[in-house]
């Protein structure tokens, strides 16, 4: 077990602190490091693709579980899987993939670890209809304040804590997932393009029914008329009739394949991602997908993780990182997503990575992020000038309409505001002050936000 | 904590009735900043800032400071960050004294010396010990372009903040990598309290403005920072003035 005390950030960039970042490889280790942490606590932390701080502690000790990365049980008949924390869900689909199974639920990167798709609920492009990660988990093994390991099923209330509950609860060291059947390792997909805000949220909420995976890029710089337009994919698991006879892919129909581009480098001017560079991107983007095709053919890595292929991609933004803005807002408010996104294209935010998604159902995590509704994502300069107090006006208008913002990715959230966002905040405070009196599991996201 | 655009949710001041100061809280009050520690001598100005800063929403606290008094500092800090993590501590107590009486009584001199130099340096150590505890936080130092090059027209302070301005850059160097950020601020002539009757410099500007150049580098986690911007330039060609003439200049 190692441990130095290092400047720590998220995926953003912004507001390094110093931590010991411990990096147990046992259980036992991990039990060791959790008591002895010391007066200012620790949090776990996975492969640091949480944008803010949430996998940061100033002064203390950060768990890097990593280390702990077995696959401890694979059931292929059943289709669960029962492994550590610390795996990531790239490893899991080299894995599992040649079996006949994948993840339930995959973000944007396959470079998350399971601890960390837990403690932060997270979704994908099939929310509508499979939910958030932690509703395909059975049970989980949690490393508490005390320093026991506990067996925390699904449906009890510590379950229902952890689920969303940003490492703040323990420290997960195992969990068994449900897995997802599929006959390849290739996506069929449909594109198509939308004229603007009305016709995409239309499209979407006709067609989305009949895909499992389903997201929209959006162009938050086009204006006027345009504002709004965007591009449609939406697809799901190829079956293995649909893959053309005599090629590579139909003789090893379940081979994961990736691509992977040179890494970005390690020096990027500040101001590389203007409005003008932005916005001549997204006109291309715009006019480079097809108006409608449908059935197209593409591998699991270029439909759900584009930006994997390029190893610190976030280093574009330069030194001076980036904030990522996430909200959703209920279905029937629809007034307030039209009227956010007007003002974020008003405002000119060269954001290149923005997506719109319908959610469905919500999970149980008292702190978990989707509820049925509309969510924008978007990334921005965080040297943009005026941002803090821009986006502060967005969080207005998103809490006014019965919303609220993503901690997994929140860097600059008002705390004043956060109750008002998550209703079940109390029973999430009250149960942390009953499990861990002392405060042993802290980060800087709960500092700054009193979770 | 500070957000992802450095703005702290609480700040530590010394020399609490600075106008600089309180410039710079007005500012991230509007922001961020919950609550604000003003530390000075105590005295009617020191209180009338704290209301000030109370009436605009933020928990503010005043604590009895003495630059002149190093021996206090560790107790009287200390009790600070034992309430709970600062997230910035801004160093703004600071004297001009009066340079031609200086010259001639040395014991004013010194004052202005030990207030403006071994009065930071022990306070700026005791604050950077207890933020690389945190592991986190900004120590903002108000140096002054003065100390950049001294001028016969007041060396006595220009060397006091030449002294403090090489301190507050080599501690941002000890500190490198701690998660602890240390920033100095070089102003030029600022239109205030302490220069009330002084005959204005050029590139004079406000504590207002050094205030919004404050919040800038925090974001950008500046090490130095000119106001405005455009000393930087000036500064350094004036450095490189043989002495035969830059005694001859009118500044």
């Amino acid at each position: 077990m190692s441990a130095d005390t290092v400047p720590v950030t998220g995926w953003g960039r912004t507001a390094p602190t110093a931590a010991r970042l411990i990096r147990p490889r046992t259980y036992e280790e991990a039990a060791a490091a959790v008591r002895g942490c010391g007066a200012r606590g620790s949090i776990p932390r996975g492969l640091g693709r949480a944008y803010g701080d949430a996998a940061q502690n100033a002064g203390g000790a950060v768990l890097d579980m990593t280390g702990l990365d077995r696959i401890h049980a694979i059931d292929a008949d059943g289709g669960t899987v029962l492994c550590d924390a610390g795996v990531s869900l790239h490893r899991l689909m080299e894995v599992l993939l040649p079996l006949g199974w994948f993840v339930p639920v995959t973000p944007g990167t396959r470079y998350v670890t399971v601890g960390g798709a837990i403690g932060a609920d997270i979704h994908g492009k099939n929310h509508h209809v499979s939910g958030s990660f932690a509703r395909h988990v059975l049970s989980l093994e949690l490393l508490t304040a005390d320093g026991e390991i506990r067996t925390v099923g699904a449906g009890t209330p510590l379950f229902d804590a952890t689920a969303g509950g940003m490492g703040l609860t323990g420290v997960i060291l195992t969990a068994t997932v449900r897995l997802q059947p599929v006959e390849t390792s290739l996506m069929s997909v449909d594109t198509e393009r939308a004229r603007d805000l009305d016709d995409l949220m239309a499209r979407l909420t006709a067609g989305d029914h009949r895909y499992r995976y389903s997201v929209a890029w959006i162009d938050l710089l086009a204006r006027g008329a345009a504002t709004g337009r965007a591009v449609l994919t939406r697809g799901d698991h190829a079956p293995l009739d649909a893959l053309p006879a005599r090629t590579r892919a139909r003789r090893q129909p379940l081979a994961f394949r990736t691509s992977r581009f040179p890494p970005a480098p390690a020096f990027v001017p500040e101001g590389l991602l203007s409005r003008t560079t932005v916005g001549l991107f997204n006109e291309l983007w715009y006019r480079k997908a097809p108006r409608a095709s449908a059935g197209r053919l593409q591998r699991i890595s270029t439909f759900f993780h584009p930006l994997d292929g390029v190893p610190h991609w976030n280093r574009i933004y330069g030194r001076g990182g980036f904030v990522q803005y996430q909200f959703v807002v209920g279905h029937g408010r629809e007034d307030a997503l039209r009227r956010i996104v007007r003002r974020i294209s008003e405002h000119r935010c060269p954001s290149f990575l923005a997506v719109l998604k319908r959610f469905g159902d919500a999970g149980p995590g008292w702190l978990s992020f989707p509820v049925p509704g509309w969510t924008l994502a978007l990334d921005i300069p965080a040297g943009l000038p005026g941002l803090g107090a821009f986006l502060d006006g967005l969080d207005e208008e998103v809490a006014a309409a019965g919303g609220r913002v993503y901690l997994a990715k929140d860097s600059r959230l008002r705390p004043e505001l956060l109750a008002a966002m998550y209703p079940r905040l109390a029973e999430f405070r009250a149960l942390r002050a009953e499990l861990d009196p002392r405060g042993v599991f802290v980060s800087d996201l709960a500092r700054r936000l009193h979770l | 904590m500070k957000d992802a655009f450095g703005t702290p949710q609480s700040l530590l001041v010394l020399g609490g009735t600075s106008e600089i100061a309180l410039a710079t809280a007005r500012r991230l009050i509007a922001r961020r900043t919950r609550t604000v520690w003003l530390a000075g001598r105590p005295s009617p100005a020191l209180d009338a800032a704290a209301g000030q800063l109370r009436g605009l929403g933020a928990e503010t606290h005043t604590v009895a400071f003495d630059a002149l008094d190093p021996d206090s500092h560790e107790a009287v800090l200390g009790k600070v960050f034992a309430e709970g993590d600062v997230d910035m501590v801004l160093l703004a107590f600071g004297i001009l004294g009066d340079q031609a009486h200086d010259e001639r009584e040395p014991a004013s001199a010194v004052r202005v010396a030990q207030t403006n130099y071994t009065g930071a340096v022990s306070a700026g150590l005791v604050s950077a010990r207890a933020l690389q505890a945190q592991g986190h936080g900004s120590l903002v130092v108000l140096s002054s372009v003065a100390g950049e090059r001294a001028r016969r027209a007041n060396f006595i302070y220009g060397s006091s903040k030449a002294g403090l301005d090489a301190f507050a850059q080599g501690l941002g160097d000890a500190l490198h990598g701690t998660g602890v950020h240390v920033m100095v601020v070089r102003p030029g002539f600022v239109r205030s309290r302490m220069t009330a009757g002084l005959e204005e410099a050029p590139f004079a500007t406000t504590p207002e403005a050094v205030a919004g150049a404050i919040e800038l580098g925090l974001r950008r986690r500046s090490e130095t920072v000119w106001v405005p911007g455009a000393l930087r330039v000036v500064m350094s060609a004036l450095r490189h003035l043989p002495r035969a003439v830059f005694r001859r200049l009118p500044v």
